[in-house]
């Protein structure tokens, strides 16, 4: 065997990977039909898509590069506000108010990359959470052009390329955020399947021989994170576009800690956790709320404890092996 | 100008006593607990509980509030955090505020979500003048008991034998074991009064902190900053920090009402991005 058939079997090898799974047609062919079939669940449907993309970019942070972000509402909530304030001002065309608040929140993660990237996980933790309360509090603040706590209102909708009208029509509305959602899944689906992903998974998985072998690991650091926060942007932004008014709730702790929550239920690394575990979670906030409205929080924390003891990095797909391995091990023992 | 300064040395203490349970699990276990200020609530609902409810005196809930969050605390301990020693940092910190959503909710369910006030004797109520500066009795109070923790702290850790197992331990883990002392049992032992001083200065302070059911969130950034700001490798650093975060908070919201979380915030991302190993540190971790 010489080395020319290995470098052949391992490229064929990431060429399939790269591949799209027959599940993830379904997926798509399903979530395009939902538009039609489940009319009445189309509010759901598009808050899952929303929370999906944003912990889709949350994803690419922890899942890829090993990032730990206890903030990432900072640039949900900015691409939110910067959409709005966009509308406002200028165009309430719809797809040129989510490219600039992506560039926007890029812009913004490209700044605070420089903090965020220096230190340990720990350091890494606190300064997220940092930059994300900063921005609170000047969301806060700035009350004369953010609304403060009373929120921004009177955000005009245009149709979307001035033909296919979004405002207050929920299929519509719904089907938008999909084609905006499968695009910027397939763009993530490029990037991780790139040398510049498999550059990320190195870093993720040894710093130090990463850069042994000559990978930059603060610039991929550094650009992974910008395009991250842009996606969190555009997703914010989305939000922003589909819902009357944006909040101060858009940018604040318990965001953050919900789309962490809903990628490490769904599974890091995959780019569908998010996809699974906003789900779950949305479904679950539905009926365990219509039943405790109050006590929710009790059960995501519970969900939380349970899910850190038992999961590593697949979500409920660990809990659910861990189950079948254990009715396995019983079966094998008499 | 004086009476800022003491309220915000009062607050500072406050926050060493509560904190400084955290500087030992963060600092030297290296477990990232971002439920220490649950502790805390569940110190200062005892107290409450017991003061308003069963009329026992302020002075007397205090022991208790203390006793009350370190057996919560050790049998947390044993039962739960020991399993999340060697994990990751994103797991504990799952895992933490999983455990702090949990008790907010509890709280919320059987003492409701509105703020509570323990009843404080008549005799540390009102202030006086004391050259010109008006103190507060009960803030007076907070910073006497502080004050003597404090003291009571380094005294047992430089000058009893748990004081140097703990040290040994923290220094070198392995080399403690290899000495024969019980490194699990010294860590529990010092989680569990961490989490006791903690309940200890939630109740103590329950008047200044307010105390309500989300009490573990909003002063979770607090308690993270005074260790990550103060470092970890003396009672010394967290001590100082607190004392500055508290008279910055309160200058901060008596003179730039509109400012003063930004500014603290700010502070704080710029210390650490400085110096990560904290702002009183000596230098290298291991």
């Amino acid at each position: 065997m010489n080395t020319g058939n290995t470098v052949q079997d391992s490229v064929t090898a990431l060429k399939k990977k790269r591949a799209w799974h027959w599940l993830e047609y379904v997926f798509w062919l399903a979530a395009a039909a939902s538009v039609f079939l489940l009319p009445s669940q189309h509010a759901l449907l598009t808050q899952i898509a929303i929370w999906s993309l944003f912990a889709l970019s949350l994803d690419l942070l922890l899942g890829y590069a090993g990032i730990v972000s206890l903030g990432h509402a900072a640039y949900f909530g900015f691409g939110a506000y910067v959409a709005a304030l966009f509308a406002i001002n200028f165009t309430g065309e719809p797809i040129t108010g989510l490219i600039v608040a992506g560039i926007a929140a890029g812009l913004l993660g490209l700044a605070t990359s420089l903090l965020v990237l220096r230190g340990t996980d720990l350091t890494r933790l606190m300064v997220t959470l940092g930059i994300a309360l900063v921005m609170y509090e000047i969301a806060n603040q700035m009350s004369w052009l953010t609304g403060g706590a009373d929120g921004l209102t009177g955000m005009p909708v245009n149709p979307v390329l001035g033909i296919f009208p979004i405002y207050f029509r929920p299929a519509n509305s719904y089907a938008y955020v999909l084609i905006v959602c499968f695009v910027l899944f397939f763009v993530a689906k490029r990037i991780v399947h790139s040398p510049f992903g498999y550059s990320l998974r190195a870093i993720k998985g040894n710093p130090l021989r990463a850069s042994s072998i000559g990978i930059p690991n603060n610039l991929r650091l550094i650009a992974v994170y910008t395009i991250a926060a842009s996606y969190a942007g555009i997703a914010g932004a989305l939000l922003a576009q589909t819902t009357p008014v944006v909040s101060l709730t858009y940018i604040d702790f318990q965001r953050s800690a919900d789309v962490l929550l809903m990628l490490i239920i769904g599974g890091t690394g995959y780019l569908y956790g998010g996809v699974v575990g906003s789900a779950l979670f949305l479904v679950a906030q539905k009926f365990i709320g219509n039943i405790t409205p109050q006590y929710w929080e009790f059960w995501i924390g519970f969900a939380l404890v349970v899910i850190a003891l038992f999961a590593r990095d697949r979500g409920v797909f660990s809990i659910f092996e861990r189950i079948l391995g254990a009715l396995r091990n019983d079966k094998a023992k008499p | 100008m004086l009476t800022i300064l003491f309220d915000g040395i009062a607050y500072g203490m406050l926050l060493f006593v509560i904190a400084c349970g955290l500087a030992v699990t963060l600092g030297l276990m290296n477990f990232v607990n971002l439920a220490h200020g649950a502790f805390a609530m569940l110190g200062g609902y005892c107290a409450y509980v017991l003061v308003n409810v069963y009329g026992v005196p302020f002075f007397a809930s205090l022991p208790v509030a203390f006793m009350f969050a370190a057996m919560i605390g050790l049998l947390a301990e044993r039962t739960l955090y020991v399993h999340f020693y060697n994990r990751s940092h994103l797991e504990q910190v799952l895992f933490t505020i999983g455990l702090v959503f949990m008790t907010s909710a509890v709280v919320d369910y059987f003492l409701g979500s509105q703020q509570r006030f323990i009843n404080l004797p008549a005799y540390l109520q009102g202030r006086f003048d004391f050259f010109g500066v008006g103190i507060g009795k009960y803030r007076l109070l907070i910073i006497l008991v502080c004050a003597l923790i404090l003291i009571v702290l380094q005294l047992i850790l430089g000058y009893t034998r748990f004081g140097s197992r703990l040290r040994a331990a923290v220094d070198d883990q392995r080399i403690a074991r290899g000495l024969g002392i019980n490194v699990n049992w010294v860590f529990a032992l010092t989680f569990a009064v961490g989490c006791g001083l903690a309940g200890l200065g939630g109740a103590l302070g329950a008047e200044i902190l307010s105390l309500e059911p989300h009490f573990p969130l909003k002063f979770m950034i607090y308690f993270l900053i005074v260790v990550s700001v103060g470092g970890t490798s003396s009672i010394t650093g967290p001590f100082l920090a607190s004392i500055l975060l508290g008279i910055g908070d309160v200058a901060g919201k008596y003179y730039a009402p509109r400012y003063g979380g930004f500014v603290i915030y700010t502070i704080m991302i710029v210390v650490l991005v400085l110096r990560p190993q904290g702002l009183f540190a000596r230098g290298t971790s291991k």
